[in-house]
């Protein structure tokens, strides 16, 4: 059994099915590359893995432990990277880190903060407020929280925006660096990222007709959508 | 607690360098107190019979006004997400937060409280009791305002409905704050409106961080 796995998910957003029956696994060292059209799910997938969205089926666990039994242990083993990169303008790149750092119940926060700054060439800016960044500079920030504190699982969502082509091997590396170490690393990319050997999740795949999924599931007859033939129909 | 005074620190350290929430909601409390004598009428004992319903009345709307605030920008910038995905229980953050709140807005409302009681000609009996029924009664602004300001996330012009979710909750802190000052100012205990107060904050302290923190998963979704 793999340690960090999901199966028969569905995930509904508002009354549109985005993807259906779908499952992964993952094993310590693993990267899974998410792909898909937009709006085929990736940045859903991601957030059902750490637990932001609840499955409408199917259940995601950690070592055969679903996910929601134990939120706070799941989130104290996974970072994640979304859209924004939450930096507060009027704090400096090492304040901004410092929270996270701090949430996380880091020892030597200092420390670790310069370890991951040096790791993405921002070292010189720690001082710098937020404002002053350039979004490059601010996506490089966001990374580096990723790396505070000790982690088993990265989830990153679209880690590429924003970044120069030299950034983006840093972050190869990065990625490479934390897969030797028994990390899991899901992500989902347009451009190409030099990651070894990842598998492939086509979300494409997934896209099933919301009529097709409701003929598999029985709904209650109470359930609004179901209650309502010419929205089913859509 | 880890979790508790890192939020609240960063929260202070926020309002530190862009500090005008603070004064902005104490210079909008001094502004509609004074509002009240041109509208009555400068008649001193007009003024020091309604001095503790105005005061009240302008406090509730003071603490409102900054509500919005609360988690609207944390939401915006994606900070909320990762606070409510960082190992901590995410009524820890809230009340971290809601504290923070509590020292930026209803501290400063407390201090600027007697100087607008002497404005309205209030009894300097009613001081000590006025102090300490804001003292009882912001904090509980606070929680019950968080609420709001979390179901509010995601809305437009989420000001004006924070203000309707939360006003009528309010009404309570009113009564009883009003009629503690009130009592003080008859000769009377105020003890019992007092206690009452108490209540309502311990009551708010209790449930309203698993209320918000509730409603802000609810917002991540």
């Amino acid at each position: 059994m793999a340690v960090f796995s999901g199966s028969d998910l569905t995930c509904l957003r508002g009354e549109r099915l985005v993807f259906g029956k779908l499952s992964f696994a993952a094993n310590p060292g693993d990267a899974i590359m998410l792909r898909g059209r937009n709006g085929a799910g990736k940045s859903s997938l991601l957030r059902l893995m750490a637990g932001l969205l609840v499955p409408r089926s199917g259940q995601i666990t950690w070592n055969d432990d679903p996910i929601h039994s134990d939120r706070i242990a799941h989130h104290a083993r996974l970072q994640y990277l979304g859209h924004q990169d939450a930096i507060k303008p009027v704090l400096s790149v090492r304040d901004n880190l410092h929270l996270w750092g701090q949430l996380r119940g880091v020892d030597d926060i200092d420390r670790e903060i310069d370890t991951a700054l040096h790791a993405l060439d921002i070292h010189h800016l720690s001082r710098t407020a937020g404002r002053y960044l350039s979004s490059g500079q601010k996506r490089r920030t966001a990374l580096a929280r990723i790396l505070i504190g000790h982690a088993d699982l990265w989830l990153l969502d679209e880690p590429t925006v924003g970044l120069d082509r030299e950034s983006s091997n840093e972050l190869a590396q990065l990625i490479a660096d934390f897969r030797a170490k028994g990390g899991i690393v899901i992500y989902s990319t347009h451009i190409d990222l030099a990651v070894k050997e990842p598998t492939l999740l086509d979300l494409d795949e997934f896209a099933i007709p919301m009529i097709e999924w409701l003929k598999d599931h029985d709904a209650p007859a109470d359930d609004g959508i179901r209650s309502d033939p010419k929205r089913a129909a859509q | 607690m880890n979790g508790f005074t890192a939020i609240l620190r960063r929260d202070l350290q926020l309002a530190m360098r862009q500090g005008a929430d603070s004064v902005m909601v104490v210079a909008f409390f001094i502004v509609t107190t004074t509002l009240f004598p041109f509208g009555v009428g400068p008649e001193a004992n007009i003024l020091a019979r309604i001095a503790s319903g105005v005061i009240w009345v302008s406090a509730l709307l003071a603490a409102m006004l900054s509500l919005e605030r609360v988690f609207q920008t944390d939401y915006e910038d994606g900070t909320l997400e990762l606070l409510t995905l960082s190992p901590v229980s995410l009524e820890i953050v809230v009340l971290g937060k809601v504290v923070a709140h509590w020292l930026t807005t209803g501290l400063p409302l407390i201090v600027a409280a007697p100087l607008m009681a002497v404005m309205l000609n209030m009894d300097t009996d009613g001081f000590v009791v006025l102090m300490i029924a804001m003292l009882l009664g912001t904090p509980a602004l606070s929680l019950i305002g968080a609420i709001g300001a979390a179901l509010i996330l995601g809305a437009r012009r989420g000001g004006v409905l924070v203000s309707l979710l939360v006003l009528p909750l309010y009404i309570p802190i009113l009564i009883f704050g009003a009629g503690a000052v009130e009592a003080a100012l008859l000769g009377m205990s105020a003890t019992a409106q007092l206690q009452i107060m108490g209540a309502i904050l311990l009551l708010a302290l209790a449930a309203t961080p698993f209320a918000t923190a509730h409603a802000l998963r609810q917002a991540m979704e």
